[in-house]
């Protein structure tokens, strides 16, 4: 194959895509760069990474991570049985479960967000509920816990669908030749069904902690007065400092590098992470 | 033993269904309430619907929105679709997994820091240009076309892969040009990639709020963005009728969706 020779056609083909990635992909990316390493005046220096972890940043930072990462472990657990238990329906049936689980994902995520804030409100149903039964009024609405409840409503279709996939295509003959040799129910789950699902478990994490890390509209909808993710920290330094790019670009970058090696440290768990990966 | 555990499969979907669309079930139901109060339901009405319907920014920013996903997904689409064309029949092992590589960036990196590279570049040019209104449909539309591609690229790179390469070949030794025998013989072999492409980029294009926040102008707002700036820390009893219109469409769209998938399977048997 490799001595037919490439057309007009397949050699040029992709050149304006490639130009357009070269414009639009690559020296977007050279300018986040570039205005990081420059302070207001255009001289060069690492004032911004300096800056960045010397104050509140490093600590908006960790809340991130730490935010991201409960809210992707709080996925995990409910999207794996739930995961297991709509292959153990009708195959029939397991179609449209399935529509209904990812339905809530074709909702665009801020009306997602709202939809959530609508009912936890100080005079949202669930206080006026708990108030007619003699409760009293509870703080829902901007809390740290809302926030939490705000990323995994809205990601946690992206855990279930990687999950779901991979446990489906495992060969059920392999669990009845465990449950034949001798194992019990949880030694099944644990040495069968568990390591076979890891690659759709792993892509899982990355596609719910991704979101979860950088987001910036469900802290401000659901989270306290004063509460800030990296997202928001970005969106505020880029949105309201008139033409002051340079602080934003460096906390951009230091985010993008951060999700960088967290896909890297992922896919090394799992080599075939592309099965079931690609979602939407 | 079995039969017990089915049960508590049961009770857990159908708890997490439970959890999962109250939201949606109350945004729904307060959609139709005659006063704006959020909890206290004061009587069925249309009210809200009346006032969307009348609202000019909301009409608007949903033909917007629309516009902007047909010519994006169309754009990308064609672009996506030759790019892989041309990155399939690269001999460079090499070359051919950097751009690929390239091809995953926008993939990989959250969507704000896509959003915000974007920003800069185009006001990098604005200032250059002395303009002060580079911010509208034709960043939004760059922004679009370049987060699309990359999904149009392997939505279509597999139906390559899986296409017999003798087809092109034997078009060619009959006649053909290789632009025709792309059109008469490639074209309908990899149909179905470059159609699921073009699908994702329109459904994309239309969901896509934090790459837009960041590109958008004044004189054109998408449908996500116009909902960001008016439910922002407040209740607008109208984006309830909104949300309410865009469950139903979604779902309807995804019923029909599954009920062809399985019409296709019935006649592939």
């Amino acid at each position: 194959m490799n001595n037919t020779k490439r057309t007009w056609l397949q050699k040029y083909a992709a050149s304006p895509y490639l130009v357009w990635c070269v414009i639009f992909v690559i020296a977007p990316l050279a300018f986040v760069v570039y205005y990081s390493l420059t302070d207001e005046n255009g001289s060069f220096g690492f004032s911004n990474y300096a800056r960045m972890f010397n104050g509140d940043t490093l600590h908006v930072f960790l809340i991130s991570l730490a935010f991201a990462f409960v809210s992707t472990v709080i996925c995990l657990i409910i999207a794996y049985p739930l995961a297991y238990y709509i292959t153990k329906a009708k195959k029939k049936h397991q179609n449209m479960l399935l529509m209904l689980f990812m339905l809530p994902m074709w909702m665009n995520f801020v009306l997602r967000t709202y939809a959530l804030s609508f009912l936890l409100e100080d005079t949202g149903l669930i206080n006026s509920i708990l108030k007619s039964i003699g409760f009293g009024q509870v703080k829902l609405i901007y809390t740290s816990g809302a926030v939490i409840l705000g990323m995994v409503y809205n990601f946690l279709p992206y855990m279930l669908l990687p999950i779901y996939t991979v446990i489906s295509k495992i060969d059920k003959n392999l669990i009845e030749a465990s449950e034949d040799l001798g194992c019990n129910r949880l030694m099944t789950i644990g040495k069968i069904l568990l390591p076979l699902s890891i690659p759709g478990i792993v892509s899982g994490i990355t596609m719910v902690f991704v979101p979860s890390v950088s987001t910036f509209y469900i802290s401000q909808q659901l989270g306290p007065t004063d509460f800030m993710l990296i997202g928001d920290l970005i969106e505020s330094q880029i949105k309201s400092t008139a033409g002051v790019y340079n602080y934003g670009s460096a906390i951009s970058f230091v985010l993008m590098v951060l999700i960088f090696i967290c896909i890297a440290v992922m896919n090394h768990f799992s080599d075939e992470s592309v099965e079931g990966g690609i979602l939407v | 033993m079995n039969k017990e555990r089915n049960i508590a499969g049961k009770i857990y979907i159908a708890v997490i269904f439970v959890i999962l669309y109250a939201p949606i079930a109350v945004m729904i139901f307060f959609s139709f309430n005659s006063s704006n109060s959020m909890s206290e339901f004061s009587g069925f009405s249309f009210r809200w619907y009346n006032e969307l319907f009348h609202n000019k920014d909301a009409g608007q920013a949903l033909l917007n929105s629309l516009i902007l996903a047909v010519s994006s997904s169309i754009i990308s689409t064609v672009l996506g679709t030759a790019a892989a064309l041309g990155i399939h029949s690269m001999r460079s092992k090499r070359i051919k997994k950097v751009i690929m590589n390239v091809t995953n960036l926008p993939l990989m990196n959250p969507d704000i820091v896509t959003g915000v590279s974007m920003m800069l570049l185009f006001a990098f040019v604005a200032g250059l240009l002395h303009s002060l209104h580079m911010f509208g449909f034709w960043t939004l539309l760059i922004a679009h076309v370049t987060f699309n591609m990359p999904y149009v690229i392997l939505n279509v790179m597999p139906k390559l892969k899986q296409m017999d390469k003798s087809l092109p070949e034997a078009a060619m030794d009959l006649g053909c040009t290789p632009f025709k025998a792309f059109t008469k013989v490639e074209f309908f072999e990899i149909l179905p990639g470059i159609a699921s492409g073009l699908l994702m980029a329109f459904t994309l294009s239309l969901d896509d709020f934090v790459i837009s926040y960041f590109v958008t102008g004044e004189s054109f707002q998408t449908l996500p963005v116009f909902i960001y700036s008016m439910t922002k820390k407040r209740v607008v009893p109208y984006i309830n009728a909104l949300f309410a219109i865009i469950f139903v469409v979604i779902f309807i769209l995804l019923l029909v969706r599954n009920f062809m998938s399985k019409e296709n399977k019935h006649a592939a048997k």
